[in-house]
């Protein structure tokens, strides 16, 4: 025992002498602006795609609806609603929103008499912490929870491409489609967009799972030529992805075409994995008229339900503008017919070079069926019908895209002019670009549309892929002349287009004339949008139909018109495009078994 | 004076042990007395129940029970994404919420073949706040064990430095005490601008509270008196009851996972573990001083070390959907109270099959701790209990 432990201790009294160290106020001392505080969300940012949602561990937040924000496309209309009964304040939830609008402030403390109060949604609820800046944010520009770039596509090379009508995208391998598939944060706000509706996180996740026969049939629930849709689909989907908020959107339309691609062209094999070996027959029929994709897929989802099919196609081979409007190298025959021919196998009957209203009535197709669908198409061209363009050089993009695949003569000059800013009229270019090169070894294409380049109908990566293959795009200028000398074709003519449409948002371009210029072309194609044969309806139908602006037939939201017996969908009602086509022929389907199911 | 304090009581109203080695107590005999210390929660030590068996107020016989806490943390991580796991981890050790993050990404690292990715920043960012649950771990220890002798003024002063690492703690993860920091691929934030100053302010101020804490405990006759000879865990017993950390450290047996088994970037870092050889509550109190001493040291160092900048997280699968291929690791590091591991498996799926944390209070606290009472003192009893780190949360997943 030391006698100098018993008084060492007592120094601690010369603490006594020093300021107290606490600080005595807590209530107004600043958290640390890390803090994970209080939640607070921009409801104009989020999307509600609840992915907050999905990670929280505690089951802290509920997607709500909430009064003035709309569902819309790339908006569920939902908002996240956190329950402070089982938040843990981990901030997962901040860490991965999609659109970083969720965060949470540096709030130290909430005080309220109302339980019900810990329940709210951030950002309607008004707090007081709301307008702080504040707090915990997503960490670093380079923290992800989920991958923000997309894997890359192969393609070939534009000098290759422009060699040959072989399709330019490779397709994903294996170990790409799994990466990409693992950036989905499966919220499904694509589901909604679809013109389909495709189960698009399901399938991306069969991609995950490996399982691509799984994927086949989620792909078939709602949409039947996942070969032809996983090349050319307009892709809304991708449009409203929510991983697009911040990073890249996922490549849906290519890893729908992974798992299609993975199985082989095999009839026999597709019906094993869909299960539609053995549909019973229930002994009704449906006439379809055209074989496009509304027309198919109509004749898919009733064929599924026992209907015996009969399509009547006017062309020699089925498809639609599938296959007479979009170029090979965009989407090959053979992945068309590997489609095609699996639903033929399920008992649909095709009858080629059958044009209804000549060599067959609607009438008498409505005498020998219980219903009938016609999903005719857009294969008519549209004029400028500028001076000149009634000369024979002047050409109409469908009609020589038909000839391309027909085999048909097709002409192509040295240089050539085409007028249109939509995807047909790149379809066009791109596809003339080829024949100039096999014919000529270059490329001589101009190609002008009245809309200035950021409002072109086309899709970018079109335009971007036409350009790198030689083509040369002048957007904004609106055709005045197609210049023929001594009777023969020299170019166009154009005036600067300053605007398109008036006030009251109707067409009517005005042009700067001291902006003109003279694109120089042997030859002018014409590719401003195409117009609908309805001949093939008789009078008497006609006078029993009901139709709306610009010629179209009405018909209710299931595609029925007004002689129940008849209905229609596809580019003649709705789009244009390929799924809006799947999509009505699968509404107009299960509207149709409902109308001949009525009163059994 | 001196005889007074050598006072050794009579040990012969003692009773004898039965053939099959059971005490022979009879309650009705009214020689013996049962006290239950616990469950209460007025610190870690009423967390846990000890059944004492009294002979006046002398301990013939200590048996623990746990349970109390039992909230099935384990579990839940069980049944939770990988990513998920962490911010629940935290709970099955309150005093170094930490050191369960960091083993909870370890583990999903080394199985997902992920450990290699980690980035250099967020390694050392790792051992920092490792090392500051450590030193705010140690700022309540060390006088908390003076205050089970009812020397209440080191507690308070280590509080309030603590609070000081909290503020730290506060800047650099977002949270005080759960601080969720430790992200399965990195962690979730560079140290702020000013940081390094503000804590090494800190530490300052902790340098101070060292000298002080050395005059209030080890230059203090009481805390000597009460300290020396009682809780004395004999070297033998070190293997035996597989005892670790400082436990172990103040029995004569150098165990550091941190030597032993290096991770993260310990092994460039200069620094050598305490040792005492007396095994008594003093060795142990002196053992962690020490300790404190070197944790400060070491934050100092690896502030010094550290990257300036750099990436904070690995490239990883979407958190939402990673799946882990089947296996199992055992991963496991140096934590206040010694070796803190986690079995940790994996069948192929998104969720952990299995997790299991091995904490030192499950030794230290429930075989240990009966064996350790028999012979002392009421009184002492939280003092042996403060003396090992019980930790019962951490017994009790
Ligand atoms: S993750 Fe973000 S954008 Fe999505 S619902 Fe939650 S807060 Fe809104
Ligand atoms: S902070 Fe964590 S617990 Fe709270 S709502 Fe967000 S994810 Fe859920
Ligand atoms: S593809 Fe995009 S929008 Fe669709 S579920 Fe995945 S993340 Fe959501």
């Amino acid at each position: 025992m030391n006698i100098k432990d018993v008084f060492t201790p007592f120094t601690v009294w010369s603490k006594v002498v020093k300021d107290p160290v606490t600080i005595k106020d807590p209530l107004s001392r600043e958290a640390a602006p890390r803090y994970r505080g209080f939640h607070k969300n921009d409801i104009d940012v989020c999307i509600g795609c609840g992915t907050c949602e999905a990670i929280c561990e505690n089951q802290a937040i509920d997607l709500v609806p909430v009064e003035g924000i709309e569902t819309k496309d790339g908006d569920s209309g939902l908002r996240p609603r956190i329950d402070y009964g089982r938040c843990c304040w981990c901030a997962l939830c901040v860490d991965i929103c999609t659109t970083n609008s969720l965060n949470l402030t540096n709030e130290y403390t909430w005080v309220d008499t109302d339980p019900d109060a810990f329940i709210f949604t951030p950002g309607v609820d008004k707090k007081s912490w709301d307008d702080k800046e504040d707090g915990w944010k997503k960490p670093v520009p380079n923290y992800h929870f989920y991958g923000q770039s997309r894997i890359p596509m192969g393609e070939l090379h534009a000098e290759e491409r422009v060699d040959s009508f072989i399709e330019f995208v490779k397709g994903f391998s294996k170990q790409q489609a799994e990466e990409e598939a693992d950036r989905c944060v499966a919220c499904g706000i694509c589901t909604a967009t679809c013109p389909a509706h495709m189960g698009i996180p399901d399938y991306i996740a069969a991609i995950r799972n490996e399982d691509m026969e799984e994927g086949m049939r989620i792909l078939y629930e709602t949409n039947p030529l996942p070969e032809i849709c996983g090349r050319i689909c307009t892709h809304k989907c991708e449009d409203v992805c929510s991983v697009g908020v911040n990073g890249d959107p996922l490549s849906i339309r290519w890893l729908k075409r992974y798992i299609a691609d993975q199985i082989p062209a095999d009839v026999d094999k597709y019906n094993d994995i869909l299960y539609t070996k053995d549909i019973k027959n229930n002994n009704r029929k449906v006439a379809i008229v055209g074989s496009g994709p509304s027309d198919l897929s109509a004749a898919y989802y009733l064929a599924l339900l026992g209907y015996k099919i009969t399509i009547y196609e006017k062309l020699p081979q089925a498809g639609g503008m599938m296959r007479y409007g979009i170029p090979e190298y965009r989407l090959p025959y053979d992945q068309i017919d590997k489609d095609i021919d699996y639903i033929l196998s399920l008992g649909v009957d095709i009858k080629y070079n059958v044009t209804v209203g000549k060599d067959i009535t609607l009438d008498q197709l409505h005498e020998e069926n219980d219903a009938v669908f016609a999903g005719t198409g857009l294969h008519l061209g549209r004029s400028t019908r500028i001076p000149g363009s009634d000369n024979e050089k002047v050409y109409q993009s469908v009609e020589l895209l038909r000839n391309i695949v027909t085999g048909a003569e097709v002409p192509v000059e040295r240089k050539i002019v085409v007028i249109g800013g939509g995807n047909v009229a790149m379809d066009i270019t791109r596809s003339m670009a080829r024949l100039q090169k096999a014919k000529y070894g270059e490329v001589n294409i101009i190609t002008t549309s009245l809309e200035s380049e950021d409002i072109m109908p086309a899709d970018r990566e079109e335009v971007v892929e036409a350009r790198e293959e030689g083509c040369t795009i002048i957007p904004g200028y609106g055709p005045q002349e197609v210049v023929i000398e001594d009777g023969v074709v020299k170019g166009l003519r154009v005036w600067k287009c300053l605007s398109i449409f008036d006030e009251n948002h109707n067409f009517s371009p005005k042009f700067d004339q001291s902006d003109e210029r003279v694109f120089e072309g042997d030859m002018v194609i014409e590719s401003i949008g195409q117009g609908m044969d309805l001949s093939y309806l008789s009078e008497d139908i006609k006078k029993g139909l009901e139709f709306g602006p610009r010629g179209r037939v009405q018909t209710n939201d299931k595609f029925q018109t007004s002689l129940p017996w008849l209905f229609m969908g596809g580019d003649i009602i709705q789009g244009p495009d390929v799924i809006h086509g799947i999509a009505n022929g699968h509404i107009a389907a299960m509207a149709i078994d409902d109308f001949l199911n009525q009163g059994r | 004076m001196s005889k007074f304090f050598e006072f050794k009581p009579d040990r012969s109203k003692y009773p004898a042990m039965g053939a099959d080695g059971k005490l022979d107590i009879d309650l009705s005999s009214q020689k013996y007395t049962k006290l239950w210390l616990g469950p209460n929660h007025p610190g870690v030590t009423g967390n846990m129940a000890v059944e004492l068996t009294l002979a006046g107020d002398e301990i013939v016989e200590a048996k623990t029970h746990v349970g109390y806490l039992h909230r099935g943390f384990e579990k839940l991580i069980e049944r939770r994404l990988y990513v998920q796991g962490f911010p629940t981890s935290i709970r099955m050790c309150v005093a170094e919420p930490d050191t369960n993050e960091y083993l909870i990404a370890r583990s999903t690292e080394v199985l997902s073949g992920y450990d290699k990715d980690v980035p250099e920043m967020a390694q050392w960012l790792r051992m920092l706040s490792l090392e500051m649950a450590r030193l705010q771990g140690l700022l309540r220890g060390v006088p908390g064990q003076a205050g089970t002798f009812s020397l209440g003024i080191g507690v308070q002063w280590g509080v309030y430095l603590r609070d000081l690492i909290l503020d730290r703690f506060e800047e650099l993860t977002g949270a005080r005490v759960y601080h969720m920091y430790i992200i399965p691929g990195g962690v979730r934030g560079l140290l702020p601008d000013g940081f390094k100053k503000r804590m090494e302010d800190n530490l300052r101020d902790i340098d101070d509270f060292i000298v002080r804490i050395r005059q209030l405990m080890f230059n203090n006759a009481i805390f000597n008196k009460r300290a020396k000879g009682i809780g004395v865990i004999p070297k033998e017993w070190v293997e035996q009851y597989g005892i670790v950390g400082t436990n172990a450290r103040a029995s004569g047996v150098k165990r550091d996972i941190r030597k032993d088994y290096p991770y993260l970037h310990y092994d460039q870092l200069d620094f050598d573990p305490p040792t005492a050889t007396d095994g008594d509550i003093y060795a142990r109190s002196w053992v962690r001083w020490q300790e404190l001493i070197q944790t400060v040291d070491l934050i100092r160092q690896i502030m010094a070390k550290m990257p300036e900048k750099g990436d904070i997280r690995a490239q990883m699968p979407n958190v939402l959907h990673w799946k882990i291929p089947k296996g199992e690791t055992y991963t496991r590091l140096e934590s206040g109270r010694g070796e803190y591991g986690m079995y940790y498996v994996t069948d192929g799926s998104d969720k952990p099959r299995r997790v299991n944390l091995r904490g030192p209070s499950y030794t230290h606290a429930i075989a240990l701790l009966e064996k350790m009472l028999v012979n002392t003192n009421i009184a002492d009893v939280h003092a042996t209990m403060v003396s090992l780190q019980t930790c019962p949360p951490e017994i009790e997943r």
